[in-house]
């Protein structure tokens, strides 16, 4: 009995979402990386961390990569481009949080306006979760950049009718946030349809948990998130997925803690790094289109992993 | 094709004698259709009934131990694609390769990592088990097999082309159960005879799974049961494809000639070490049993066994804590309170942090269905009057009278209204907003 290989004819596709002026992701009609029995158009975009004001409680190993540039974030905008070649940026506008510093949407509008201006990768925007301060800014930003292509978020069951008529208004795509929950992800995506949202102006963002903090909820969301858009052709879940897993893998104890305090952990920058790799990776594995990384280090080392995905002999296969 | 549980029932003796550990045959013809059980577990299966239940009652992939005690490493009886589904059964045994070439100190001391190496995550021990001894010289091989055996228990593959030279090295350690190391369409028939007559797990290896299944069939054949598979994989695309495939094979189309376990060696892939990691972090993901390294610094391997922690992880364990107040260090009467919400992860992230502070703690964790901090404050249910009846009636008074309170810094606003609730002398204070704060919080306290 001679084998042949089972491969998985699926019913639906990603649809694809354009960011910023050439900007694409998602488009798939398989699985992550099943190149041998579909199509992978656009590779998984990685989408470097920018914030609006400095991180002083940044592990070094993060710290000392922006330390020039972390009270400017057009330098560090264009530190990103330029320097490290990034394919995307993210603008974590960190300082509109109402508990923190507690910028107006105008100031926040005008960061954006400034970082876009000196960029020609696409920019991710993205608040703090508070959902009424995050509605009033992300509104001011559409507005004010009635031009670029940038997705705004986190949009979530509360603010969506405000964000994402904004979003209708000028034509931006939307970041829709859920608690990893499937259910919860799909009646979102249904609630920003109704609304009028296009359904190619739709990225979602699952909630993404570090290793050791919740990765494997997400993943298997992620997974059943596909299982339903490729294989039943659910309509409603074929949205691209938007990973903001920086933030989660830098405030991991074991991304931080010193080799001298815990002299089994092994080096601290070393693990910190791979701690968001590897991280990166596994949700290449289940199905992501952004990936927001911050240490360049940790960009090349999934850079290569998503060539080395990308590269198969798919001649040993005899197709039909 | 596999049979059901009743049918499977009508070739068993029906005497329910129990010796199979199960009460009936019934329950044990259960078992045995959802793959659970061994066939050989019942001593009086006639042999018609053998051969008609063999190919039904094995698991879709077969289970494979190689080493002992508490080095052992079991691959291996999973029976779906997605963890979702039902939960993968083992995790993958990650190891080290030693080579021929390696001096005898650089051996030892990878051994000694090898024997020392653990991590303690969410309650579990993690630990690498395997060494992998990659010599061509026979003699080496056998000499680096003994002493991997002897310094570090290990669980052992021996790899080396030659069938006499796995011979002589498994012989004498035959019954610690080494991974004999590969037999390839050129020097099947010797291999497998070694590993027949050491009674000793083996590889098969091919660079087709074409070419893998037919050596597959081979084995199964002459009824070996702890094969493991290697496609050889050339990239990293490769990995993912082969590893799929196979799973496929075996969980989708009982394919018996692939249904085995697998091997996998990023150490071969990249000089590149965190790049091996990430690689290896593939393998880990995608179904492969063993896995080995280029060498073992901590700072690679730790985040490798969190993943495979993770992905093996039940995807039932709830999301959500019991309420109750939980010690943390070996608290006494004037340890700190802290409080926070029932939401696993918050609850994992807070302890641990807690616990890397050795500041004894008690920590009140509150029943908001699954919730984390913010959410829960913004559905109302984290609020000061919810949380002060809570306090009240969770006993945490009698444990430690002293009556202040931190809570966690994205609900600052509450604390006025939470000291107002608690009344009766209560001090509230307002903690840190990030989990990773709380060691330098906690010791400052302390020191107050
Ligand atoms: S050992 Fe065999 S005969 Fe006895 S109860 Fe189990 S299945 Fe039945």
């Amino acid at each position: 009995m001679s084998f042949q290989p089972h491969l998985e004819k699926c019913k639906g596709s990603i649809r694809e979402v354009a960011v910023g002026a050439e900007g694409r992701i998602g488009g798939e009609s398989t699985f992550p990386f099943h190149l041998w029995e579909g199509e992978m158009p656009n590779a998984p975009m990685i989408a470097m961390e920018v914030y609006d004001e400095p991180q002083p409680d940044w592990p070094e190993a993060v710290r000392k990569v922006y330390e020039g540039v972390m009270d400017d974030p057009v330098a560090w905008a264009k530190k990103c481009q330029d320097e490290l070649k990034a394919d995307a940026v993210c603008l974590q506008l960190r300082s509109i949080d109402p508990n923190g510093t507690d910028a107006s949407a105008d100031e926040a509008a005008e960061t954006v306006k400034k970082v876009t201006a000196v960029l020609d990768i696409p920019v991710f925007v993205y608040g703090t979760g508070s959902a009424d301060k995050d509605a009033d800014v992300l509104k001011k930003i559409a507005e004010a950049l009635p031009d670029e292509n940038i997705p705004l978020g986190p949009v979530d069951d509360s603010n969506h009718r405000l964000v994402g008529a904004a979003a209708m208004g000028y034509k931006k795509p939307v970041i829709a946030f859920t608690s990893m929950d499937v259910n919860l992800a799909k009646q979102l995506n249904v609630l920003l349809v109704q609304l009028g949202v296009p359904e190619d102006k739709v990225i979602v963002d699952p909630t993404t948990g570090a290793l050791g903090y919740g990765l494997e909820y997400c993943y298997s969301i992620m997974e059943r998130d596909r299982l339903a858009a490729l294989l039943q052709g659910d309509d409603k879940m074929q949205m691209p997925i938007f990973n903001n897993l920086a933030p989660e893998t830098w405030k991991a104890k074991e991304s931080r803690v010193s080799e001298e305090e815990e002299p089994t952990y092994g080096d601290v920058e070393t693990r910190g790094i791979l701690w968001e790799a590897i991280t990166a990776t596994t949700l290449l594995l289940s199905g992501t289109d952004v990936l927001v990384m911050r240490h360049p280090r940790a960009v090349e080392l999934v850079r290569t992993a998503i060539e080395g995905l990308q590269a198969q002999s798919k001649e040993q296969l005899n197709n039909e | 094709m596999a049979l059901s549980g009743l049918q499977i029932f009508k070739l068993l003796p029906k005497t329910n004698c129990k010796e199979c550990g199960q009460a009936t045959c019934m329950a044990f013809a259960m078992q045995l259709a959802a793959g659970k059980a061994e066939l050989d577990k019942c001593p009086y299966v006639s042999d018609e009934a053998k051969a008609e239940l063999g190919e039904a009652s094995a698991p879709p992939v077969r289970k494979v131990t190689i080493g002992t005690g508490d080095m052992a490493v079991t691959i291996g009886e999973e029976t779906v694609l997605y963890r979702h589904e039902k939960r993968f059964e083992h995790m993958p045994g990650l190891g080290v390769l030693i080579t021929g070439d390696m001096d005898d100190g650089e051996v030892d001391s990878l051994l000694e990592q090898l024997k020392q190496q653990e991590f303690n995550y969410v309650g579990q021990t993690l630990r690498p088990r395997v060494a992998a001894i990659k010599a061509d010289d026979g003699a080496r091989l056998a000499e680096l097999a003994a002493r991997a055996d002897e310094k570090a228990g290990a669980a052992l593959v021996l790899i080396n082309e030659d069938a006499a030279a796995l011979k002589a090295a498994a012989e004498p350690l035959k019954g610690k159960k080494p991974l004999l190391y590969a037999a390839t369409g050129a020097n099947y028939d010797d291999v497998a005879a070694v590993a027949g007559e050491l009674d000793v797990p083996f590889a098969i290896k091919a660079d087709s799974l074409e070419k893998l299944a037919e050596l597959g069939q081979k084995a199964i054949d002459a009824d070996f049961k702890e094969v493991v598979l290697d496609p050889s994989s050339a990239t990293l695309g490769d990995v993912l494809m082969d590893q799929t495939l196979i799973r496929r094979a075996a969980v989708k189309q009982t394919f018996r000639a692939l249904g085995f376990p697998t091997i996998g060696f990023p150490c071969d892939m990249t000089d590149d070490k965190m790049q091996e990691a990430v690689f290896a972090a593939t393998f880990i993901a995608k179904y492969a049993g063993i896995v080995i390294l280029s060498d073992l610094d901590p700072a690679r391997v730790m985040p490798l066994l969190y993943l495979s922690q993770n992905i093996y992880t039940d995807p039932q364990r709830p999301m959500q804590m019991d309420q109750g107040v939980y010690p943390i260090n070996d608290p006494n009467k004037d340890s700190p309170i802290l409080v926070t919400t029932n939401f696993s992860l918050t609850y994992f992230t807070v302890s641990s942090e807690v616990e890397a502070s050795k500041v004894p703690a008690w920590l009140c964790i509150m029943d908001v269905e699954g919730q984390s901090v913010l959410t829960a404050w913004a559905a109302g249910k984290f609020v000061a009057d919810a949380i002060a009846p809570f306090i009240k009636k969770s006993g945490i008074e009698e444990k430690a009278p002293h009556k202040k309170i931190t809570i966690p810094g994205y609900v600052a606003q509450i604390s006025g209204e939470l000291e107002e609730e608690l009344g009766d002398g209560w001090e509230v204070q307002v903690g840190v907003r990030e989990a990773a704060d709380i060691p330098k919080y906690l010791r400052q306290m302390s020191k107050n």
